[in-house]
């Protein structure tokens, strides 16, 4: 393992492959994906489910099982390579310079402990402050991530709080040791529309104050779209689409992307709009089909969509690259902008 | 009745405030309450324990003096609360002395088998693979054995002392406790928030002790307090058998045995109170037990939302 390097981007992903063996065989949930990810910056990982976003996000912390998954690729913290790492080097990360908000927060909080026990457990095993001060740095960070009538609710269970309270503690303890990069899979799934937005600003803001990176994983592109520095849009375990936020939303060139923006319902549609859903279901991860794994549900698929698999080209803007024969307003096929050799 | 109307009370005064009462519980459930009933049953089998303990301070005669100046198998009155037996012994004294031998097998039974068994179901929930599939096969093993027998097997060679007799029920109990607690162990451990402890640095060791075993306390707590009756029952059997604790030693079982055997007797040798006593006391310990138990693991489970 490598030391440490300041200089070093805080995470560099590289050719990250993630399978799962099961009865059927390989599930190859994530395929080569390759991102880096600078301090200060949100990093938006969006995809339908099932398309590996949840996968990528867990083999970055490395939370997956050891022995029912092949992982290979790398994944440098701060030039520190933590892919398949000895779980004492990863827990020695965990919480002080990685942590991870999860899903739902009706589940990821302890039923049978309160809420201030949870917080300060972690500042004890990671900080060792003491009783008091403990605490006391408890009840702050329940002021910060908004909480009303924080030493009351020091000594309330979970279940007395409400989705979008659970989702605040659970970014208080995310946050509680400070660390430096901040994983949110799917913050809001669990939440009303309302709460969603409250917790989602909640979070850039502390992203913002603390210079944390963060990686936010939705299946959301309205989530992402305000809130993100670049987009990575994943489908079927692989990246079809990267840009920088304003690009990507400016020169979508992937069908799947404009796909899932027009799935999002529109508030200035007029009553009684039908709600366009991508037709058909994400492909089989273990036997994948020859081609462009999303052919056989784009409606722009030719031929060469169906046997060829298109590899990540750059496109015009800078930082933007996707993965598409007949990329959307292009004049010209893919292979016209970067040379006919690639495969 | 009278028309007497008090206007401080009936209106506010002018420009009085009205403050809605201030609720400083923010919308939290109201607390939970165990019920007059369960007092009355934790009094009981507290007032039981202190008895057991102190029973050599109480005023007590020694349970084994034969008083030969009242009568043999005596019936209840002032000189012997409870009557006497066979052997001119004062029941209340036998009763009191006797209780000490169900407790101790009793908890110490139900004890020593939370740590065989519940340490080892911990590590087989959590873990799972292959530690699981070896500590599982040694509780079906364990529990295959019809436990009194093999009970009473290790007590014929081994010897009936108090700490003997309550090792090998502590152990034959231990697999139906391991499986009970690895069941529950299995659901909390693939919960979101062991990922999350996890995510956050926590140790398996930490994670065992400080996520998962707080769960399962009002398993533990419920189940063990049944478990301690069955135990107490197991021993009154082996008891009755003659196969517990000796004589002169007092134990509800084996005055229950000695009692038996006087139901036929003819006058002055049946002797009803022998059996009444002993059986009565250890009904109300066993029941008192269940109720606590039941009465406990609703209350201790502070995710069950009152509604």
């Amino acid at each position: 393992m490598s030391t440490p390097d300041a200089a070093a981007p805080l995470l560099v992903v590289d050719d990250l492959h993630v399978s799962f063996s099961t009865p059927q065989g390989e599930l190859r949930a994530v395929q080569g994906v390759s991102l880096t990810l600078e301090l200060g910056k949100t990093l938006g990982i969006v995809g339908e489910s099932g398309s590996g976003k949840t996968v990528l996000s867990r083999a970055i912390m490395g939370l997956l099982p050891r022995q029912s998954t092949t992982q290979t690729g790398s994944v440098r913290y701060r030039g520190e390579e933590i892919l398949n790492a000895e779980p004492r080097a990863l827990r020695r990360l965990w919480g002080t310079q990685i942590a991870m908000v999860f899903q739902d927060p009706m589940t990821s909080l302890n039923p049978v402990q309160r809420i201030g026990h949870q917080i300060t457990e972690t500042l004890k095993l990671h900080l060792k402050l003491g009783k008091d001060e403990a605490k006391e740095t408890a009840l702050s960070l329940l002021m910060q991530v908004g909480i009303p009538f924080p030493v009351e609710r020091y000594d309330s269970y979970p279940h007395q709080l409400s989705g979008g309270m659970r989702q605040r503690v659970m970014i208080a303890i995310a946050l509680a040791c400070a660390p430096r990069l901040l994983m949110a899979d799917e913050p809001t799934t669990g939440l009303d529309v309302t709460v969603q937005a409250q917790i989602l600003d909640l979070l850039s803001t502390l992203q913002r104050d603390r210079d944390m990176a963060m990686i936010l994983v939705t299946h959301d592109l309205g989530v992402v779209a305000t809130r993100t520095d670049e987009i990575i849009v994943m489908y079927a375990g692989n990246v079809v689409e990267r840009a920088p936020t304003k690009v990507l939303f400016s020169q979508m060139s992937m069908p799947y992307t404009e796909a899932l923006l027009r799935s999002i319902p529109r508030i200035d549609n007029p009553s009684h709009t039908r709600l366009v859903a991508i037709e058909g279901r994400p492909p089989d991860l273990i036997n994948p089909p020859a081609g462009c794994p999303f052919a056989p549900r784009c409606p722009y698929a030719q031929n060469k969509c169906h046997n060829e698999k298109p590899p990540l080209v750059e496109g015009t803007a800078p930082g933007h690259s996707y993965a598409c024969w007949f990329p959307l307003a292009a004049p010209e096929p893919a292979e016209a902008v970067v040379g006919s050799g690639v495969r | 009745m009278t028309d007497v109307i008090n206007p401080q009370t009936t209106s506010p005064l002018p420009g009085a405030v009205v403050t809605p009462t201030d609720n400083d519980e923010h919308g939290a459930a109201a607390p939970k309450r165990l019920g007059t009933f369960f007092w009355i049953c934790a009094g009981w089998i507290t007032l039981i324990t202190l008895v057991a303990i102190f029973a050599n301070l109480l005023p007590l005669p020694n349970p084994d003096f034969q008083n030969f100046a009242a009568p043999q198998n005596g019936a209840p009155g002032w000189g012997h609360l409870l009557g006497t037996d066979d052997l001119n012994r004062d029941i209340f004294s036998r009763l009191l002395f006797g209780s000490r031998v169900s407790l101790v097998v009793g908890f110490g039974g139900t004890a020593i088998g939370l740590i065989l068994g519940g340490i080892p179901a911990m590590l087989s929930g959590y873990r799972r693979g292959r530690v699981d599939t070896f500590l599982s096969t040694a509780s079906y093993a364990v529990l295959a054995f019809p436990a009194l027998v093999a009970v009473i097997a290790i007590g014929s060679f081994w010897g009936h002392q108090l700490w003997k007799i309550t090792l090998v029920i502590g152990l034959f109990s231990s697999p139906l406790i391991f499986r009970i607690i690895r069941a529950s162990t299995l659901t909390y451990a693939s919960r979101d928030f062991v990922m999350a402890a996890k995510a956050l640095g926590a140790s398996d060791r930490r994670i065992l002790a400080r996520e998962i075993l707080p769960n399962l306390m009002p398993t533990i707590i419920s189940f063990g307090l049944i478990a301690v009756a069955s135990i107490i029952v197991l021993e009154g059997t082996l008891a009755f058998l003659g196969l517990s604790v000796p004589p002169p030693t007092p134990s509800w079982g084996n005055m229950l045995n000695e009692g038996a055997a006087l139901l036929s007797g003819g006058p002055g040798q049946n002797n009803a109170w022998l059996v009444i006593f002993p059986a009565a006391a250890m009904f109300s310990l066993l029941f008192t037990l269940n109720v606590v138990a039941d009465k406990l693991r609703s209350y201790l489970d502070v995710t069950e939302v009152k509604l």
